[in-house]
């Protein structure tokens, strides 16, 4: 399709319109908004791993705890960028900071966002101040300038200062837990309370990001720390990843319960749009919900964790499907809930930009989105040069002696 | 030496005094100082009457927006189109916008597929435009303000200050909003502000032949619109939304989406 620029209407290069929609009808959230959620789900997800540790004590944790709490903020950061990439007057983000719109859902993100961001920062300082000041220390050159800078001209390290330190930490992965749900559920929200799409407008929805957010982000950790530590050649410890997959088989079970019920009150109750959304979801988008979303992202993963004799492997594949699963869920939220017209007597199909002159297609395609994806993998390798995370590792001893107080426990 | 007694006194007497100015400030609401002036009732509210009785399809409404508005002629977006019902003797409904109708209805073949006189029951055309709601979501949904209601009753978008997210489209009932291919933010029908506010037609009225839309102060005894409101049976397009939409229809359908 070759057009002027300007007569180039937003979205209709990427959607394809079937019976009757309106004419202004197009998939106006696109990819990005499918990433969007799926990032910040993967931060409170990670987040939430970190406070099971500091909070709950489960020991057993302890050498993931790091880890997931420098993932998250790699994550963090990157979680703003689909949002900015889908703006198409990016460059006047920050009119929501001057003119804040309290009505809209959207005007809270950056406060939510920045609270967010400064007890994940704040934590991970705290978390990480003994190392920091040792490295500053010891270290000369840049690194040891940048770790000067790190300590904030703090260098106390006494027995009394860090057990304050560790109270302080207690108390931001606390405060942690309901601003992670706070970030994530307000996604949600921002979806559920669209009341002209009949998918989205459920106030189950926060409820439903909420937990897949859960699963994503206990997922994400898991792929990541295993495949971290076999890169860095460590002993991985077999516990810590049990524990973690036991969490995710129970966030499973609820956020599967959470999306089939949604699905099931749209049967019974058969609204007007029931007729469009029964077709959408057992045809159209059978594959991408009921294969990929459920079988695979959901129902398969669960039984490849509870069933006995669980390996690194099968919790390997595990989370990757869930990780998979998610994705596709977050894809079928959005994508799905605007290709039923609101007419309720057409579809819209999106077809996903690859290649193109147009910097605005361009960047709402998949090039962007997969840099995008990568983009907290590449973070967190760098932070972990300045803060590794991958070092607390048990050692074998450490390791068995994790799993006789494990299996002592119920939960 | 500040007895406790002295104090509260001090205390009580500040808070009473400060209470008295932020009180006053209330009138300083531009609704609040109106009704110092004129009462509410005599609050003008635009509002729109379409008769689709007397639509024939020929698209010139949708074409002068266009022209108007200085939206691209060939983009696939409208501040105003016109719908096509067709309602079939087996019972389905076929509706089309080819164009949003810019072009017209020129030939009985929605979608290439032909359509027997003989196989329809109704049909007819609906015009549409936004529905300059009384609680528009649109406005509720901004993020930056950048979209407004004005005193009487007409939303308008801020292109200066619009960030494009697109929360506003997706939150119109009616998809009245899209996206302006040249500006680059959100965009929609307005009223024809700029001329109704000088005592003009809108364009597209203007361009009718038929008098199928008429504008007009909805609480005005005088204007058309308000004696047809007020006489006639009327209906407004998904009322479900609780929106309160300002664009009353004579001779809706059941079929009319």
């Amino acid at each position: 399709m070759l057009m002027d620029e300007h007569t180039l209407a937003h979205g209709a290069y990427w959607t394809v319109k079937e019976f009757f929609t309106y004419p202004n009808e197009y998939i106006y959230w696109g990819i990005h908004i499918v990433i969007y959620p799926y990032l910040t789900g993967l931060v409170a997800g990670a987040f939430v791993l970190s406070s099971l540790y500091h909070v709950f004590g489960k020991d057993e944790l302890k050498p993931v705890a790091k880890f997931s709490l420098v993932f998250s903020l790699a994550l963090l950061i990157m979680a703003p960028t689909p949002l900015l990439l889908h703006l198409t007057q990016p460059q006047r983000s920050i009119n929501i900071m001057m003119t804040p719109h309290f009505y809209s859902a959207i005007s809270a993100f950056t406060f939510i966002y920045l609270t967010y961001m400064s007890i994940v920062l704040s934590e991970i300082w705290f978390v990480f101040r003994p190392y920091i000041i040792k490295q500053a220390q010891e270290r000369n050159g840049l690194m040891g300038l940048l770790y000067k800078v790190l300590t904030l001209g703090s260098y106390d390290v006494s027995e009394k200062a860090l057990h304050i330190d560790e109270k302080i930490v207690k108390i931001l992965a606390t405060a942690g837990i309901p601003a992670a749900c706070v970030l994530h559920g307000y996604v949600g929200f921002i979806f559920g309370s669209v009341k002209t799409v009949p998918l989205w407008k459920t106030p189950l929805m926060p409820f439903i990001f909420l937990m897949s957010a859960v699963i994503s982000g206990v997922a994400v950790c898991i792929v990541t720390y295993i495949a971290g530590m076999a890169f860095k050649k460590h002993f991985i410890c077999f516990v810590p990843i049990k524990s973690m997959c036991k969490v995710l088989s129970y966030f499973l079970a609820i956020a599967f319960l959470l999306e089939g019920i949604d699905i099931v009150f749209h049967a019974y109750t058969a609204e007007e749009f029931w007729g469009i959304m029964s077709e959408l979801l057992f045809k159209r988008f059978a594959f991408k919900m009921i294969v990929v979303q459920w079988i695979c992202g959901m129902i398969l993963p669960f039984f490849l964790l509870v069933l006995p004799r669980l390996s690194m492997l099968r919790a390997f594949v595990a989370a990757s499907l869930v990780l998979m699963g998610v994705f596709t869920m977050r894809w079928d939220v959005v994508i799905g809930g605007q290709s039923m017209s609101k007419s309720f007597a057409g579809f819209l199909e999106f077809h996903i930009p690859f290649l193109s002159k147009n910097f605005d297609i361009l960047k709402e395609g998949i090039i962007p989105a997969v840099g995008l994806l990568m983009a907290p993998f590449v973070l967190l390798f760098i932070f972990n040069k300045v803060l590794p995370v991958f070092k607390d590792i048990f050692t074998e001893q450490e390791c068995a002696e994790a799993e006789d107080r494990l299996s002592q426990r119920l939960f | 030496m500040v007895t406790r007694r002295d104090f509260i006194k001090a205390g009580l007497l500040t808070v009473a005094g400060m209470a008295i100015p932020i009180s006053a400030l209330e009138m300083f609401k531009p609704e609040a100082m109106a009704s110092l002036v004129r009462s509410f009732s005599e609050k003008k509210r635009w509002a729109f009457v379409v008769d689709t009785t007397k639509c024939v399809g020929c698209g010139m409404c949708a074409k002068a927006c266009k022209l108007e508005n200085e939206i691209p002629f060939e983009a696939e977006v409208q501040r105003t189109w016109v719908e096509r019902y067709i309602q079939l003797k087996d019972g389905d409904v076929i509706i089309d916008s080819p164009k949003g109708a810019r072009e017209g209805f020129t030939s009985n073949d929605p979608y290439g597929h032909e359509v027997k006189d003989e196989e329809i029951t109704k049909q007819f055309y609906v015009p549409k435009l936004c529905n300059q709601c009384e609680k528009p979501s649109c406005v509720q949904v901004c993020p930056a303000g950048a979209t407004y209601k004005t005193e009487d009753g007409v939303s308008l978008v801020d292109r200066s200050w619009c960030i494009g997210c697109g929360y506003c489209i997706t939150n119109c009932p009616y998809f009245a909003r899209f996206f302006n291919p040249v500006t680059n933010t959100a965009d929609k029908c307005t009223f024809c502000y700029h001329r109704i506010t000088k005592g003009k037609q809108t364009a597209c009225i203007d361009a009718c032949a038929f008098g199928v839309r008429k504008i007009g102060y909805i609480n005005d005894p005088n204007s058309e619109v308000f004696k047809i409101i007020s006489s006639k049976r009327v209906a407004v397009l998904k009322p479900e939304y609780g929106n309160e939409p300002h664009v009353f229809y004579l001779g809706l359908d059941q079929i009319v989406r």
